[in-house]
């Protein structure tokens, strides 16, 4: 907790300034549900949310949700559909930004999920894609949230589940076939990162308050590049945080647990 | 025809088995648990991502190969007894054939359709393609090798005893499965006259052919949620994350839940239903069939 947030409430507050208003928005599990409601209530109005489960709605659930598919998610949806039809959308490029949640994410932005050490005898087995790798490759953009650690933040992700900018080469990946953008941001607990228009290395941008550039270089798994601009993440506002507290009223995703 | 004649009969070992194909909603675990008690054994289950239903039959030794994108415990996270079969071989190795959500939707479509493999543009880039001997990428796309259950267990709010089952909210890759599927066992809250299933044949999932036995089995979905009966027991699901942590507990978990429960209604006389029990109705407007 810093200051009167706690770190999950600063990301989701974060996650939801990636959505613009009028963005058809691949909603993933957990932190990603809130960011979406939070952006919906506040400076998105027009968003719509899709969910793999086979969703679409405009306003957000009124009530907790622990999944995407828990009842609340159903009443009010635009559409009540199969999976395939909002993978369809995403693979036609509708799909404006996406969210997906990482174990381990390297410095171009790959993400695993599925495997740490050899894939035939691994040391952890991580449950696998979900829409994860669906999401990398097919939506316009995408953004990661995940816990700042070593462990996570590593130079080069053994198994790339979710493709970000692969090797990091220029073009790779048009050269390789992928339709979407990539992906724009890692939000952690310490600060955000983003990559370069048309990809590359992930940099620095903001730390969150309460912590250091030293500090999150420290906790990252390579010799992390900072802006010439770093600055402080802005504080969730007051109106982000009542939106998330009246959704997760018991701090169910957004108060760590022990 | 009860669960246990439905498993016994048309589940044998060796069998590939989709369920869970609705994602969190609709988790057969009525029919899960009834495969755990009559100790089948080299099953392949196949579905998109699994909340804690195929973790349960990992643990419980039922699993030979999973063909799936994601399991696990979708509000507590990772899957201890998948861990432990994957990482340690306990309580005995598996195979595992990853996919993404879209991929797995696109090898049941084509199992359905009778093609070998079908083209999409997901999963370029991603070492899934490295792990999976049934996705190859050529000619700018990825080839999605169908994957044909022998059976799909789906969960329904209602369905008749001809096998019409009527499900609503959202569908994952249900219809899919079920069309791909040799045969389809349902299981239903509610089991109603033909009249009603009748009334609404646009909302029936699959033809009456694939479906060879139907499960009165209200609660048969405990803990996922059921639209219009049950809420999600998240609740539930914090215990078994907690518990599935190491294998003695997760082997007493088995048996308290599982291998010394007889069925599903002495299963559900030990959950406080009236929690979880949705009491806010919301019925859509009837549609109108009339032809003359």
């Amino acid at each position: 907790m810093t200051g009167n947030y706690t770190a999950q409430e600063l990301m989701v507050a974060v996650a939801s300034r990636e959505i613009r208003d009028g963005d058809l928005v691949f909603v993933g599990m957990r932190l990603p549900i809130l960011a979406y409601a939070v952006a919906r209530n506040s400076h998105a109005p027009a968003a719509r949310g899709l969910f793999e489960v086979g969703l679409m709605r405009d306003q957000p659930a009124s009530g907790f949700l622990g999944t995407m598919g828990d009842p609340p998610n159903v009443t009010g949806a635009l559409w009540a559909t199969r999976m395939s039809d909002a993978m369809a959308l995403m693979a036609q490029g509708e799909v404006d930004v996406g969210f997906i949640g990482g174990a381990e994410v390297d410095r171009f932005g790959n993400l695993n999920t599925s495997y740490v050490g050899d894939p035939h005898r691994p040391n952890v087995k991580l449950p696998g894609s979900g829409g994860g790798a669906d999401i990398a490759i097919l939506s316009r953009r995408w953004v990661t949230l995940m816990s700042h650690e070593k462990r996570r933040l590593v130079d080069r992700v053994s198994f790339i589940t979710s493709p970000g900018y692969g090797d990091g080469s220029p073009g790779w990946r048009k050269r390789n076939g992928l339709l979407g953008g990539g992906p724009v941001a890692v939000i952690t607990t310490l600060g955000v990162l983003r990559f370069p228009e048309g990809g590359g290395e992930a940099c620095l941008e903001t730390v969150h308050p309460g912590h250091s550039v030293d500090e999150v270089r420290e906790s990252t798994g390579w010799d992390l590049k900072v802006s010439a601009h770093v600055s402080e993440t802005s504080a969730p506002t007051d109106a982000e945080l009542a939106a998330i507290r009246r959704l997760d009223p018991e701090g169910f995703w957004t108060v760590t647990k022990a | 025809m009860s669960m246990a004649q439905a498993i016994e009969r048309f589940v044998p070992d060796g069998a590939t088995v989709a369920l869970g194909t609705a994602l969190e909603p609709l988790i057969p675990f009525a029919a899960g648990h009834e495969i755990i008690r009559r100790s089948r054994r080299d099953l392949e289950l196949v579905g998109p991502i699994s909340d804690a239903l195929f973790d349960q039959l990992i643990g419980a030794g039922c699993v030979r190969r999973v063909t799936a994108a994601w399991v696990g415990n979708v509000s507590e996270g990772l899957g201890h007894c998948y861990r432990r079969a994957a990482e340690e071989g306990v309580p005995r190795s598996i195979e595992v054939h990853d996919h993404s959500n879209f991929s797995i939707s696109l090898a049941l479509w084509a199992a359905a359709w009778n093609v070998p493999s079908l083209p999409t543009r997901t999963l370029l880039g991603s070492d899934i393609l490295r792990t999976n001997p049934n996705l190859a990428a050529g000619d700018g796309v990825v080839h999605v090798a169908a994957v044909k259950p022998d059976v799909a267990i789906v969960h329904v709010q209602r369905a008749d005893e001809h096998g019409r089952a009527h499900a609503w909210g959202p569908l994952g890759i249900t219809e899919e499965a079920g069309l791909a599927a040799g045969r389809v066992i349902v299981s239903c809250e509610e089991l109603v006259d033909p009249s009603v299933t009748l009334s609404d044949p646009n909302r029936i999932l699959f033809p009456e052919t694939k479906v060879v036995a139907v499960v009165h089995e209200p609660g048969g979905a405990h803990p996922s949620p059921v639209q219009g009966h049950f809420k999600r027991d998240h609740a539930f699901y914090r215990d078994y994350a907690a518990r599935s942590r190491s294998r003695d507990e997760f082997e007493a978990w088995l048996r308290e839940w599982v291998l010394e429960v007889e069925d599903r209604a002495s299963y559900l006389k030990r959950i406080d239903l009236d929690v979880i029990r949705i009491t806010q109705h919301r019925p859509s407007i009837p549609v109108d069939f009339g032809d003359r």
